[in-house]
């Protein structure tokens, strides 16, 4: 597989990529692009078609949802070492929040229809990226449960 | 591995003493922080971070605060706290010139100077900056013998964040990395959103050469810990603040018993590794 961008080393240093095989590490680099977003821009909007997800290089990306009467809502923010954006891998393969750059993000995007079919040709691959991406999920799930837990909101019974 | 440090009580630990209200200040809606110092005649009490006082309203009730202050300064004594219950209320009324009573110092302290040349990682949550304060004022002190020293707080929302002006001084002027973020944002937030776990993964420093410092509600910690494992962190390095009822404050009346432990005379700072199997047992 050609690696049109040169983008497997920078892939190769991210921590959602260390350890794969240098040959699964050149087929996804073959779906991979350089993108950079100024702050305020949209990278996603929710209900949207997801063909893609993003690899934060630099910057900070707030995920959004938008409430009446109250806006677009941070529900959280990934930078720089995080992934953005799963709903390329389940069907019905849209945006499920919105995505909005607070400041000048760099990111590599990744083709997710391209890395799919890839995924199909090659289970191997698909288990070793279903594996990470089932990772950063249980994270979000648990940090998420940790968020509704209010914990900051209260205190122990005290005099 | 670092252990929390011991310290000897005070002489008469059951007597308090006269402190007078030098500033009242209004952190957030429901916290504040009083400046005191000693009643003419009585002496400045010296501590060390992480320790607490038992603070006495007069005709109200007596509560454990721990001290928030510089303990390079120790003539002025600082106390931030929570407005939680009938003394607190009673605390936060009081204006310059009104007089409490004091006992302590009390409780072991953060082992800051065992965590020379080590790297230096602070996990605040909400009101457990408070506590760490005097320990990265100590830090900052004598920056130039740790490695990276890094402070990640998480609040619940915009307007519950703590010593805002420090925080941004302590990022301006100092080799200090500061992370905020917050549970629930605001419209006009523009920094982090998400839990304070969530920054350990992106931070620098180097995990077989660190020493944290954690203080906050215990389930953040408890997860706070999970994280720094992930790293590499051994949890003989982490050390945890642990808040209990503490009444007499020199482990006598067991209102504070975790175990085997009194927090107020053992604690309030542990090594992790003392105190997690306690930590997991509910019925605690």
């Amino acid at each position: 597989m050609t690696d049109p961008h040169g983008l497997a080393p920078l892939l190769a240093d991210h921590p959602f990529f260390r350890g794969l095989k240098p040959e699964h590490l050149a087929t996804i680099a073959g779906c991979a692009s350089n993108v950079r977003f100024d702050a305020g821009a949209m990278i996603a909007r929710e209900g949207d078609e997801a063909t893609q997800f993003y690899v934060i290089r630099h910057g900070t990306v707030a995920v959004e949802s938008f409430a009446p009467h109250a806006g677009p809502v941070t529900i959280q923010t990934v930078s720089a070492g995080d992934i953005l954006g799963w709903s390329w891998l389940l069907p019905p393969y849209n945006w499920q929040f919105s995505a909005r750059a607070q400041d000048l993000v760099r990111a590599i995007a990744l083709d997710g229809t391209c890395l799919r079919g890839k995924c199909e040709a090659d289970h191997d691959l698909g288990y070793e990226l279903l594996k990470r991406f089932a990772e950063i999920v249980a994270q979000r799930l648990s940090a998420t449960r940790l968020q509704l837990l209010d914990l900051y909101g209260q205190t122990p019974a005290r005099p | 591995m670092t252990a929390a440090v011991p310290h000897a009580p005070p002489a008469a630990p059951m007597t308090p003493h006269p402190f007078v209200v030098q500033r009242a200040l209004p952190e957030t809606d429901d916290t504040f922080t009083l400046e005191l110092a000693a009643d003419r005649g009585f002496e400045p009490l010296a501590f060390r971070p992480g320790q607490f006082n038992m603070l006495y309203v007069f005709g109200v009730g007596e509560v454990p605060i721990s001290i928030s202050g510089d303990p390079a300064t120790p003539q002025t004594l600082v106390h931030t706290t929570r407005v939680v219950g009938a003394t607190t209320r009673a605390m936060r009324q009081l204006k310059r010139g009104d007089q409490l009573g004091v006992r302590g110092p009390f409780g072991t302290a953060w082992p800051v100077e065992e965590a020379e040349g080590q790297d230096v990682l602070f996990v605040a949550g909400g009101i457990g900056l408070a506590p760490l304060r005097p320990a990265l004022y100590r830090v900052l002190s004598r920056r130039e013998r740790y490695g990276r020293v890094v402070l990640l707080y998480g609040a619940r929302t915009p307007d519950d964040i703590l010593f805002r002006r420090e925080l941004r001084n302590w990022r301006a002027d100092f080799d200090l990395e500061v992370h905020v973020t917050v549970d629930r944002a605001t419209r006009e937030w523009r920094g982090n959103v998400g839990v304070v776990t969530a920054l350990i993964p992106r931070v620098p420093f180097d995990p077989r050469n660190t020493v944290a410092l954690t203080c906050g509600p215990e389930v953040m910690m408890r997860f706070t810990v999970l994280e720094l494992q992930r790293r590499g962190v051994e949890p003989e390095h982490v050390h945890v603040s642990l808040e209990r009822n503490m009444k007499c404050a020199i482990g006598l009346c067991g209102h504070c018993q975790l175990g085997a432990e009194f927090v107020c005379r053992d604690g309030p700072v542990f090594p992790y590794a003392r105190v997690r199997r306690l930590l997991d047992v509910r019925e605690l």
